[in-house]
């Protein structure tokens, strides 16, 4: 299942409409995740607030969402563009990676709350695409 | 038996009070229909589903999906026996059917995105949590009768 030029381009052109929002969408669908999936709160063990809006979950939110926004523009060659944070995440973090498809989802329901005109169904494929592709290759060093 | 707080059983009637079956229904099976492709081998006798804009306006995947939008009345009304409830529509999906019981959960992610577009920010993450809760506990119980 891998991208096609088309699930490309949608991509990046849907990303080029949210992205001024991309703080936003990060820090909503990290509170979501911690709220929904509450087995996620067992890596954040060390923040003082884990509730939607505190700093913690606003500058977390901040990073993951930058991280999501330099795939795109490695869209090309995800593995190679993204192996520092593969490795991060494999060697120090050492998160699950069942936890990137739940907040991958987060991210979808956070996308339609926000643009429901713009996330239409082939958006939404494309972009569900995209995010399986981003997770494969962040689980890339994990072993 | 699962159990329910007030504020779930509030949460997921109140959505239900103010859906729109005819809208939300044809548009989450539709998604569910183009978003994961594979979906579409049990709608052979449906019609045209060639394109993502043939599936939008076919006219038997809406029905299909006002009646599946439907389905979730029965757990409503009877929140705390979900499992029983829909003993006979699980052997129905499983023997009659044949659905590969992981496609409720991809239909339940599309219901839950639907939902969300339509409520915007009133969607909030404790109503997302409930809504999810019920949509996993009906999942659960159509694919209890599979043998």
């Amino acid at each position: 299942m891998s991208l096609t030029a088309q699930d490309k381009n949608t991509v990046k052109a849907f990303w080029s409409k949210v992205s001024g929002k991309a703080e936003d969408i990060g820090t909503d669908a990290l509170a979501r995740m911690l709220i929904v999936y509450p087995q996620t709160k067992t890596y954040f063990s060390h923040w003082k607030d884990l509730s939607p809006g505190s700093a913690p979950v606003r500058k977390h939110g901040k990073t993951v969402m930058s991280g999501v926004a330099d795939a795109v523009t490695k869209i090309d060659d995800l593995t190679a563009g993204l192996l520092n944070l593969s490795e991060l995440h494999a060697f120090t973090l050492r998160v699950d990676p069942a936890n990137f498809k739940i907040l991958s989802h987060n991210i979808l329901v956070v996308m339609a709350i926000m643009f429901p005109g713009e996330f239409t169904p082939e958006v939404h494929v494309a972009m569900d695409k995209f995010l399986a592709a981003l997770s494969r290759a962040l689980s890339e060093k994990y072993r | 038996m699962v159990e329910w707080t007030d504020q779930e059983r509030n949460i997921i009637s109140g959505i239900f009070s103010n859906l729109d079956y005819d809208d939300i229904g044809p548009k989450a099976l539709v998604r569910c229909l183009i978003v994961y492709p594979w979906t579409q081998r049990y709608f052979g006798t449906f019609g045209n589903l060639s394109n993502a804009d043939a599936i939008k306006t076919n006219p038997n995947i809406a029905a299909h999906g006002i009646k599946v939008l439907h389905g979730l009345d029965r757990a409503l009304k009877n929140m705390d026996n979900i499992k029983a409830t829909y003993a006979e529509l699980s052997v129905l999906h499983s023997e009659k059917l044949h659905v590969d019981p992981d496609n409720f959960k991809l239909l339940a992610d599309c219901l839950t995105i639907v939902v969300a577009a339509k409520l915007g920010n009133a969607f909030t993450p404790d109503m997302q949590a409930a809504f999810q809760k019920f949509l996993a506990v009906v999942v659960s119980a159509l694919g209890m009768q599979y043998h």
